[in-house]
Order: C-alpha cells, then sequence, then structure tokens
C-alpha cells in the first residue's frame, strides 16, 4: 500500500500526484521532486545500452527512515514513482512491481482517450479509482 | 419611484418573478440574495445590475419590495434591450420585451430550454436558455431581444421542485407553477418535464414533439407564457452544429438539434441574441407536443439509460456519417471531433469516453459508439454521467461465431441487449444442426457412450425431458443438434434402429446446451469430442454436440485449428430453418476431425488428420462412420428423409475407413441437401478439415438421437473410450431393425463421394487452416477469405454427388 504516488511527465514535470491526506503532503511532494534526480541518474546509467534494453521496473531508488521510494520508467519517459511507508514490510518486491505494472495500464487508457491531451493533467476517475486502491486506506 | 406601468403580461411575468424571489414568501419584499441572483442570470455586466438596483430604489429601500421588484424587473429588460438605464424609460419604453433571465438551474430546466430551442423552425419558443449544469458554463445571454414585438424569452427561472413551489402560490399568475396540475396541456409537460428531467433523451422523436419538448421544458417558462404568446427565440442555430455532421430526417433533426441545441442551447442565446423571436403560440404546439413529451419521458423513465429504437437509428446514422462501414471503427480523433461538437466540456467528454470504450482500444465500435452518443445526449440533458457504464450501454458480447453468423438476429436483440440475447440466437441456428444429427443414428449412440461418460449426460437425460415434449423431427427450433432425423419419419427409423433415443436424447442435451453454452464452449466441448478419443471430456462435450456447430467450434478453438472448428460451427449457427440434412453433415465430419484432431492436435493437418482417423485409433474410426453416417442420412434426409438416416447409422459398420470418408462423405453430402449457407458453412468446416474436429462432437449427439437405452449401453462401453463406444454403437445399430437396406446404400454412395470431397477439403484445408486460424484468433473464422475460395469445388462436387 503505497502512501504517496505520482506520475511524473517526460519534462519532469507532475501529471499526477496524490498522498494520504493524513500526512503533510508537501513532504511526499518534495520526496518525490528529489527522487527525480535517481531516476534520472538510473535512467542514464542504462542508457548506454540500446535504448530499449532498459528495465522498466527500476526498484528502490532511495530508502529513508520513514519511507522507501520505488521508481518506474516507461519507454516514453513517463516516470511512475511510488512511496511506501518503511514500516509496512511486507510489501515484496513482486507487488511493487504490479502496482506499477497496474499503474501502467491504468496510464495507457488514460492516454487512449483521444480527449486527453499528452502533458495535461491526468484526471481520469479510472486512474484516480485505481490509485486509490493502491493507497494506504486511511480513515 | 415613478409609477410604472406595466402591461398585462409583463404584469404576469414580473408577479410570477416575484413570487420566485419572494423566498419567505412575504408577498411583499423579496430576498435580496435570490433577487441578486436573479438580476445576475439577467447577464448584464455588474455595475448594471447595481445601477438598477440602485434605480430601482432598493438601494435605498434596503430591500426589494415588489414595486422595486418590478421596476428593476422592467430596467432590467431596458438593459437587455440595449436602451440606456433611465427612470423616465420605465414608461416610456414601448413594447419592451420581458426581460430575459438565464439561469443555470437544474440541468433540466436547460434540458428544458434546449429543447425549447432545439426544435428547429418549430416556432420561436421562449428561449429558456439555461445554462446547463455547472460545467457548462454560463452562455452569453443572448443580445437583448431582437424586435422589441417578440416576447422577450423568459427564461424563468424555475428552480426544480422547491422552487417550483414558489412559482405556484400566485394563483393570479397565469403561469401556473408547472407543479401544480396545469390546467392547460403545456402545464402538464411541464411537469412531466420537471419530473422527469431524464425523458429528454426521448427528444429526438419528431421534431414536433420536440417542439413540445421545448415547450414542455420551458414547463416553467410555458407557464409564464402561456397568456402570452410565446416568443420564441429562432430555432437553435446551434442545430447546425450537429446538423452539418449529420443531416438528419425531421425526426432526427430533433435529436440533432436536441444535442446540437443543448450545448447551443446555452449557447443559443448568444448565438442568436437576434435571434428573431416571433410570437408563438407556443402553447398551441406545446399542447401537441406535451403528450408526445410526456410519453417520451415517461418511457425514458424506465431506464434512463436506454436507448429507444428512434435513438439507436439516428446513432447509427451518425456513426455511418463517420464510418460507412458498421461493423467497423471510429478511431479516437474522429470520435473526439465528434464529441467536441456537443460543446460538452473536454473533462467530461473525457469520462464518457472512459465508461464507453469498453474494449480500451482507443477506437469505437458501434456499440460503443452509441452508447457513447447516449451519454453525451444525456449529460447534455442534464443527467449526470454515471460512475460506470449502464448495463444497456454495454456493448454486447456477442459470440463471435454467433456474429457472423446471426448478425440479424443480433441486430434484433437490440444494442441493449446483453450476452445472453446473443445466445438464443445461436440457438435456433443448433436445432438445424440436431436435424441433421438425427440421421447421424449411429452416431448417435457413440455420442451417447460419450455423453455417458460425460458429466453432462446428465444433461443430457434432462435434455430430453425437455425435448420430449417436443418434436424431435421438428428441424427448427432447438438448437439441439441431436436431432438427427430430419423428420418425424426418420425418427422413428431411427428409433426402431436405434432404439430411438434420438432425438430426446441429442436434443435434450442440445437444448440443456445451446442456452447454456454459446457457441465458443459448443465448439470446446465437441472439440473434446474430437480429440477425445481416448478422453471422456469429448463426451461432456458431446452434449454440446447437439449443436453441431458447437463441437466443432470447440474442437477448432482447441485443436487451434480455427479455420476447421469454424466451418464446423457454421453449420449449428444455421438457421433453425435448416432442414435435418444440413445437420447431418456436420455430424460426419467431426468423425473424421475427430480421431485427426486428437491425433493431430491441429486441424492443420486434416490430412493428417484424416489419416489419423483411420489410422489412429480405431475407435475412432468406428466414431466417423457415425458422422459418416449422419452426413449421409442428412444427405439422403434431403431426397429420401426417412431412410437416409438409418442409412447412415449403417454404413458407420463398414470399415473405418469408410466410415471416415463417409463421414465427410454424408458430412458434404449433407450439406449440399441442407441451405447452401449450410452447406456452404458445412463445406467449410470440412474443407478446413474439419471433419475431425467435427466428429467428435456430432459424436454426443447421436448418442443422444438415439434412445437413451441404446446410449446407456454404449455409453458405458464407451466409458473406457470412444472408440469402442462407437464400436458399441454401431454394433447396435446392426440390431436396429428395417431398414433402410437402401437408404444404406444411398448413404453408403453418398459417403464415398464426401470421402472425396473430404480429401478434396483436407487438401484445401491445410492452406486454408493457416488463414483461418488467423481469422479464428481474430475471431472471425467465418470472414476467412480461404473459406470461400477452397471449398467451392468440393462444395460443388458434394452438391452433385448429393
Amino acid at each position: 500500500m503505497a502512501v504517496c504516488i505520482a506520475v511524473i511527465a517526460k519534462e519532469n514535470y507532475p501529471l499526477y500526484i496524490r498522498s494520504v491526506p493524513t500526512q503533510n503532503e508537501l513532504k511526499f511532494h518534495y520526496t518525490v521532486h528529489t527522487s527525480l534526480d535517481v531516476v534520472e541518474e538510473k535512467i542514464s546509467a542504462v542508457g548506454k545500452s540500446i535504448g530499449d534494453q532498459r528495465e522498466l521496473y527500476l526498484g528502490l531508488l532511495y530508502p529513508t527512515e520513514d519511507y522507501k521510494v520505488y521508481g518506474y520508467v516507461t519507454n516514453s519517459k513517463v516516470k511512475f514513482v511510488i512511496v511506501v511507508d518503511s514500516s509496512n514490510t511486507s510489501l515484496r518486491d513482486n507487488e511493487i512491481r504490479s502496482m506499477f505494472r497496474k499503474l501502467h495500464n491504468s496510464f495507457t487508457d488514460v492516454m487512449c482517450n483521444p480527449f486527453h491531451n499528452p502533458g495535461d493533467p491526468i484526471q481520469s476517475k479510472t486512474f484516480d479509482g485505481i490509485v486509490s486502491g493502491m493507497m494506504v486506506q486511511t480513515a | 419611484m415613478e409609477s410604472l406601468t406595466l402591461s398585462d403580461v409583463e404584469q404576469k411575468y414580473y408577479s410570477d418573478l416575484f413570487v420566485y424571489c419572494d423566498t419567505d414568501n412575504t408577498k411583499k419584499v423579496v430576498s435580496s440574495g435570490r433577487v441578486l441572483d436573479l438580476f445576475r442570470a439577467a447577464q448584464l455586466p455588474s455595475e448594471v445590475v447595481l445601477q438598477i438596483t440602485e434605480l430601482c430604489g432598493a438601494t435605498r429601500l434596503g430591500h426589494f419590495g415588489r414595486s422595486q421588484f418590478y421596476i428593476a424587473l422592467k430596467l432590467i429588460a431596458i438593459a437587455q434591450s440595449g436602451l440606456p438605464l433611465r427612470v423616465e424609460s420605465l414608461n416610456s419604453v414601448k413594447d419592451l420585451p420581458l426581460p430575459r433571465f438565464v439561469v443555470g438551474k437544474n440541468e433540466a430546466e436547460a434540458r428544458h430550454a434546449a429543447l425549447y430551442q432545439d426544435t428547429d423552425g418549430q416556432g420561436l419558443y421562449p428561449t429558456a436558455v439555461i445554462p446547463r449544469p455547472p460545467g457548462r458554463g454560463q452562455q452569453s445571454k443572448k443580445g437583448p431581444p431582437t424586435s422589441s414585438t417578440t416576447l422577450p424569452v423568459h427564461e424563468v427561472i424555475q428552480p426544480h421542485g422547491p422552487a417550483s413551489a414558489e412559482m405556484q402560490p400566485e394563483a393570479t399568475s397565469p403561469v401556473v407553477s408547472p407543479h401544480q396540475s396545469p390546467p392547460t396541456s403545456p402545464l402538464s409537460w411541464r411537469k412531466h418535464k420537471r419530473q422527469h428531467s431524464g425523458g429528454n433523451i426521448d427528444r429526438q422523436q419528431s421534431v414536433p414533439s420536440a417542439a413540445a419538448a421545448a415547450a414542455g421544458a420551458g414547463a416553467v417558462w410555458t407557464q409564464f407564457r402561456e397568456p402570452q404568446s410565446v416568443a420564441v427565440t429562432g430555432p437553435v442555430s446551434g442545430d447546425g452544429m450537429w446538423q452539418s455532421h449529420s443531416p438528419p430526417p425531421p425526426s432526427q433533426e430533433s435529436w440533432v438539434s436536441f444535442t446540437a441545441d443543448t450545448p447551443p442551447s446555452s449557447t443559443i442565446p448568444a448565438m442568436h441574441p437576434s435571434s428573431v423571436q416571433e410570437s408563438t403560440t407556443i402553447r398551441t404546439v406545446a399542447s401537441a407536443a406535451t403528450t408526445n413529451e410526456i410519453q417520451r419521458q415517461s418511457s425514458a423513465y424506465d431506464d434512463p439509460w436506454k436507448i429507444t429504437e428512434e435513438q439507436r437509428q439516428y446513432y447509427i446514422n451518425q456513426f455511418k456519417s463517420i464510418q460507412p462501414d458498421l461493423t467497423g471503427f471510429i478511431p479516437g480523433s474522429a470520435a473526439k471531433e465528434f464529441f467536441t461538437k456537443s460543446k460538452l466540456p473536454i473533462l467530461e467528454l473525457s469520462h464518457i469516453w472512459e465508461l464507453s470504450d469498453f474494449d480500451k482500444d482507443g477506437a469505437l465500435t458501434l456499440d460503443e459508439f452509441c452508447a457513447a452518443f447516449h451519454l453525451v445526449v444525456a449529460r447534455k440533458n442534464g443527467y449526470d454521467l454515471p460512475e460506470k457504464l449502464p448495463e444497456s450501454l454495454m456493448p454486447k458480447l456477442i459470440d463471435l461465431d454467433d456474429s457472423a453468423e446471426v448478425p440479424e438476429p443480433t441486430a434484433d436483440v437490440g444494442y441493449s441487449s446483453s450476452p445472453v440475447e446473443v445466445t438464443p440466437n445461436k440457438s435456433p441456428s443448433m436445432p438445424s444442426l440436431n436435424q441433421a444429427w438425427p440421421e447421424m443414428n449411429q452416431t448417435n449412440e457413440q455420442w451417447e457412450t460419450f455423453s455417458e461418460r460425460s458429466s453432462s449426460s446428465q444433461t443430457l437425460t434432462q435434455f430430453d425431458s425437455n425435448i420430449a415434449p417436443a418434436d424431435p423431427d421438428t428441424a427448427i427450433v432447438h438448437p439441439v443438434p441431436i436431432r438427427m432425423t430430419p423428420s418425424k419419419i426418420h425418427m422413428q427409423e431411427m428409433e426402431l434402429k436405434r432404439t430411438g433415443s434420438d432425438h430426446n436424447h441429442p436434443t435434450s442435451p442440445l437444448l440443456a446446451k445451446p442456452p447454456e453454452l454459446n457457441e465458443e464452449t459448443k465448439l470446446t466441448a465437441s472439440m473434446k469430442f474430437v480429440a477425445a478419443n481416448a478422453v471422456g471430456d469429448g463426451y461432456s462435450s458431446s452434449d454440446s454436440f447437439t449443436s453441431d456447430q458447437e463441437p466443432i467450434t470447440r474442437q477448432r478453438s482447441q485443436s487451434g485449428n480455427s479455420p476447421e472448428a469454424l466451418k464446423v460451427v457454421a453449420p449449428p449457427l444455421r438457421p433453425p430453418g435448416l432442414t435435418p440434412l444440413t445437420l447431418a453433415p456436420l455430424p460426419p465430419r467431426p468423425l473424421p476431425t475427430q480421431s485427426s484432431v486428437p491425433h493431430t492436435g491441429h486441424r492443420g493437418d486434416t490430412d493428417s488428420g484424416g489419416a489419423s482417423l483411420t489410422t489412429t485409433s480405431p475407435q475412432q474410426i468406428p466414431q466417423q462412420p457415425n458422422f459418416a453416417d449422419f452426413s449421409q442420412f442428412q444427405a439422403f434426409a434431403a431426397s429420401e428423409q426417412p431412410s437416409s438416416l438409418p442409412e447412415t447409422d449403417k454404413h458407420a459398420e463398414p470399415g473405418p475407413v469408410d466410415k471416415t470418408s463417409e463421414g465427410a462423405g454424408p458430412l458434404r453430402t449433407v450439406k449440399s441437401d441442407g441451405p447452401a449457407e449450410e452447406r456452404s458453412v458445412a463445406t467449410v468446416n470440412s474443407a478446413k478439415g474439419v471433419s475431425g474436429p467435427i466428429a467428435p462432437p456430432p459424436k454426443p449427439v447421436r448418442r443422444r438421437l438415439k434412445s437413451e437405452d441404446e446410449l446407456r449401453p454404449e455409453e458405458e462401453q464407451h466409458g473406457p473410450q470412444k472408440a469402442n463406444v462407437i464400436a458399441a454403437v454401431l454394433a447396435t445399430q446392426p440390431s436396429i431393425p428395417r431398414s433402410v437396406g437402401k437408404d444404406k446404400k444411398a448413404i453408403q454412395a453418398s459417403i464415398r463421394r464426401n470421402k472425396e470431397t473430404n480429401t478434396c477439403w483436407r487438401d484445401s484445408t491445410v492452406n486454408c487452416n493457416n488463414s483461418s486460424r488467423t481469422c479464428w484468433r481474430r475471431g472471425y473464422p467465418w470472414r476467412c477469405s480461404w473459406s470461400s475460395s477452397d471449398p467451392s469445388p468440393i462444395f460443388n462436387l458434394r452438391g452433385r454427388g448429393l
């Protein structure tokens, strides 16, 4: 269960960011922002090889005492960042991967919508629903 | 304040408005809030509003008394007419149109407004330009009414429900609040409107109705207007918008205009600020339309999301305008362009798209398009978009087989049909297969054995019970393929021969199956049969075998020889009217395929399959003959119905090879007998080398055809292996008396012929398989071109032979 989920566009501005409201959202925004550096670093590292061989799932970007940040990049340089609570140790890597996969699928559906302009913030209710399903359910 | 002289109309209007604003019901002073809202709705610049307030003396008084209110209203009218605001003008201006208020109240209101406007040319309706519900934005207020003579569009803000109550109070006011049962017809519809704000969807009905609807929409307004001649704003120019891309007939026009209007309705005022407002007696129009409107509305209430036939026709026409092929897709970009014309906010359109693009492929099929269009219309009418796609708008999940086979029936089903509806379509086709099967008495036996083994044997029995009452000879009806005997005579004979399990068995399972299984499943079942040589699974499918097609199709799917499967399936899909003969061909096919399927597992190797049939398990061979027999019967059934069936069965007895070929032959022959399409279907199947796959399915059915008694023992035998059963069946067949000596010969001849054709088909099948497989994957097996090419020669042969 994620605490914060963000979709970053290719140009590194957020298309969608949502966090558990109980906490200071700004903190998460900041975390996501800083994680972009790590993402870029990972992308460039693999970039040496043929562009497309890069693994989409980036894995743990960096852990902090409170939470862990995972990253995922699509082939079109759209980044997904998931922040999970560190105390939630039950989350395995596979689960994170599946979360990213779901995110990616929903994102694709949003992109398929002809009324959505790429680069616009994502306002799809379906996407919201999927993300809510992945977030920590807070009272 | 100067004395204010108001015309009657104005008096009435103002009093109504006063009542409306009189939230506290003081009858003296209206709440400032309401008044201010009203003034804002007048869409005048705020400074003008301020000025008006000042002029009317409310500022001085601090509240709006009736006189202040009236003055203010008059000033608003003046301002809207573009005249300078002056107190002197209060009384000097002649023929001042009534002030217009654009209120974005309920969407229903807006809808009404839209309706009003949407009747293009219907007349001028008071433009109740009510801004659509939030998000629609405020339409720019129409310019001041053009002709002063015309009554201004009044948009009386008629708040729904509660507000309406306010309107009512003024008994004097000619405008009866909509909620009250208005004495006038317009009122009645107004009420309706109010109640069924959702009913607007039916607006598309004739323009007059649209007009009525509009009138109705104006329920609120109409009330006001009753005493007055209603000035209707020019037809919604918005119509043009939608109409541009859809030149609909008048009835549709209302639709178009409706849809166009809705957005335009809000924009209409803007659109034709100077629209000519002819005085019209909306009421008259409204009255006429009212009834329609009401009716429409009421119909919509049953299911707000149901698409009426008219609507659907309209949607289809719109679809055609974008994509002439009704089975094709509308790409996202074209759809976006189209729906953007509706002037809905992009966010809502995006949501509508999300709801309606069921398969998330970025393109709209006809069903998806209709759903999307319907949602757009609903939204324009003020309905809120649902979170999930309503049931009635879901695209029909048509079984691939069915869609190809029964395009018409599905159409009948209607777009709102659910997948379930699709199934029934298939059913009718099934019976035809069944009919063919009856002839394959022998196979029935085999099938029976199969079915015994399968768990569905019980189903078989159930079928029997269901079918028992049915006339086994009825070729139509049940999908139950089991019906081998095309006619009563056959049935009788079969019974005689085979212990008459015939129809009942086959049919029952078939009956049970068709409804339960859709083509696909059935096919798989049949496939099982085929493949089952060894497996009892086939038997279970035997139930499905009732629908020839089913098993066959299944086989296809299973073995991946889609083309073949398709073929097999095809027959079942044939219209119920197919004669039993047609059915017959199918059974034979399965026989050969059966062996092939299990062995080869790929349809492509029809040849090998065929060979395998003969070579592979001997067990299968006997089965094949059964199938073959069926076809023979079928073929003969056509020619000599009664006897053919038994004959075919008998034929099964001959060597396996013969049987195989016979199977193919009879299938083919039968096919030829049957309706051309059946034949083609069958041939297709056979061509594909379906024979294999077909075989299995028919078997189970055949058994059913036979008397249950026979089947049972056979089934038991079959338990271990199909082949055994088949053999048993075969054995039993001879025991069947009578016969059908001459029939047998005929059948054998046809079997031989079929074998030849089978061989040809097998050869062609190889080629077809590839293509068919592709088609199959795509789910359009019958669309494969190969089907048309290769089988043809064979078909010819069959036809001749038969």
